[in-house]
């Protein structure tokens, strides 16, 4: 994708300060679950914007077209069946992709420079020419999204249209919506729309809609009403996500701790040599050697 | 007088231990450049980053294989016993080159200050047995993150023990490699050529490895 240096914000592996100067909005895109008819027209305006190759679906017994995305399917409608407390079925859809987080695991999990970047609004975008093809980015999501590709051995996820959101369009998927599930603009406007709808549905008996927007990660760029949203598990979303555990120790005190013991090390030997020196054989003397081993 | 030399290393021996080193190595410069952006010139050197992600699993399994070889071949010679013990109690000695100091003769009667050495010494098992542990830990958390993809998300817990793991079995190699590499050039002039030709001197293994020549001198073979 385009790589815009003044608004990138934050570059993968990266030992230096990204250059993103410019300010600009945050953008988000809402995705209203309760308006959700389960057409799947953004799947469809997804592979046919970004001329993704089709991928054969899998029947899962469900109105769902296959079990996950794959490295050439980001945006998958998922279909769950939740039963209330009053014993109704609800048939809960949720357009499953990419979060963009504002605080990305997978970024922080690359150690290729510049694989994944960040731009100043907010957009996460996988940078195939320097994909190395490693994985990492998988452990550092927790919302299953990275795909490597078998074939061509690197990562593909959901751009949030970055192409054509910085020439002022919006994400194919928002065009193709026609129920205006999908909606996109800057992140203040969609959580303020998120919220009067929460409240819409809160009125109409859903006491349990909720705004779905992970702090954890710092919030996202895609932010979903939940009808349902106190258990968002029900739609298949992690109900705290955070980047793991591991990936952070990794990341921070294990990588500082780990290169300073290795330096150590290295610097240790070193000196000890300074100190201490070789440990030189000298031969034994004839009348010696034949005592032998005493 | 050119002093008789005895067999420390066999040919087999010799070539597993540089399977083992040069995997190793190849190993240790494909995992810093993911360890650390610093660190990313050297995937230049090894023909890029995708090319040398694709090897290093590769190179992996060539390397654990190499230690299991020894570890079937020497695993008797690695035992630590209680000689090993009592050595272990003057070790600061042993670093500090202290047996250096004296002539050969009253060197050689000092031993006894010092517990004798069968054919490796208390620090040289200690490595073997790093390698050999956190070679196995590699291969295991080096598999998941291998075919990361494969992976179902209800194992990503896998995932997550396997990121921290390896770099921390990896840390643990890299302490004992520089040691081992230090050592075994650097302080005991003598044992570098000893696993490339395979021969010492006789007076090399009774200050090193008395116990071990005194085997060997009474006819038994190299290796228990």
């Amino acid at each position: 994708m385009a790589t815009k240096t003044l608004e990138l914000k934050a570059s993968s592996a990266s030992n230096s300060p990204s250059p993103g100067i410019r300010s600009t909005a945050v953008v988000a895109k809402l995705i209203d679950t309760s308006a959700c008819i389960g057409c799947k027209a953004c799947e469809v305006a997804c592979q046919q914007w970004n001329d993704l190759p089709p991928e054969t679906t899998v029947q899962l017994g469900s109105y769902q077209t296959l079990p996950e995305m794959t490295p050439n399917f980001w945006n998958l409608i998922r279909f769950n069946e939740q039963e209330d407390d009053n014993g109704a079925l609800h048939w809960l859809m949720r357009k499953d992709q990419c979060m963009h987080c504002a605080d990305p695991g997978c970024l922080a999990a690359c150690p290729a420079p510049g694989a994944i970047v960040q731009y100043n609004n907010g957009i996460v975008d996988f940078q195939q020419e320097n994909c190395i093809g490693c994985g990492y980015c998988i452990a550092g999501c927790p919302f299953n999204v990275p795909k490597l590709s078998k074939t061509t051995k690197k990562v593909y996820k959901c751009t949030l249209c970055v192409d054509r959101v910085s020439v002022g369009l919006e994400p194919a998927c928002i065009k193709a919506c026609p129920t205006s599930c999908l909606q996109f603009g800057t992140k203040e406007q969609m959580l303020q729309k998120a919220n009067s709808r929460v409240n819409q549905l809160k009125a109409a008996g859903f006491k349990d809609a909720r705004v779905y927007d992970p702090q954890g990660v710092g919030g996202a760029s895609v932010v979903s009403v939940l009808a349902f949203g106190t258990f968002p598990e029900a739609y298949g979303l992690p109900a705290d996500p955070n980047i793991p555990l591991s990936v952070q120790l990794w990341k921070s005190p294990l990588k500082w701790i780990g290169s300073l013991a290795m330096i150590g090390g290295i610097v240790g030997t070193f000196i000890h040599y300074l100190r201490f020196g070789p440990k030189i054989v000298k031969e034994d003397s004839a009348e010696e050697a034949a005592k032998g081993g005493d | 007088m050119e002093e008789k030399r005895v067999l420390r290393y066999t040919m087999t021996e010799r070539l597993i231990h540089w399977l083992a080193g040069l995997s190793y190595i190849y190993l240790l410069v494909n995992g810093l450049f993911l360890w650390t952006p610093a660190m990313w010139w050297m995937a230049a050197v090894l023909g890029g980053g995708p090319l040398a992600r694709a090897t290093h699993p590769w190179v992996g399994l060539v390397f654990v294989a190499a230690v299991f070889y020894m570890y079937g071949i020497w695993r008797q010679d690695m035992k630590v016993t209680d000689t090993d013990r009592r050595w272990a109690k003057t070790i600061g000695s042993y670093v500090r080159n202290e047996e250096e100091v004296l002539p050969p003769t009253d060197a050689r009667r000092s031993f006894d200050q010092w517990a004798p050495v069968d054919r490796f010494n208390l620090g040289q098992k200690y490595f073997f047995w790093a390698m050999f542990w956190a070679g196995i830990v590699l291969l295991l958390t080096g598999m998941v993150l291998w075919w990361t993809e494969y992976l179902p998300w209800s194992l990503r817990f896998l995932r997550y023990v396997s990121v921290i793991l390896h770099p921390i079995a990896f840390l643990v190699t890299f302490g004992a490699f520089v040691i081992h590499v230090y050592m075994g050039t650097a302080v005991v002039r003598g044992g570098f050529t000893s696993v490339i030709r395979g021969e010492v001197t006789e007076s090399w293994a009774r200050h090193h490895h008395r116990l071990w020549l005194d085997r060997v001198l009474r006819g038994a073979p190299a290796r228990k």
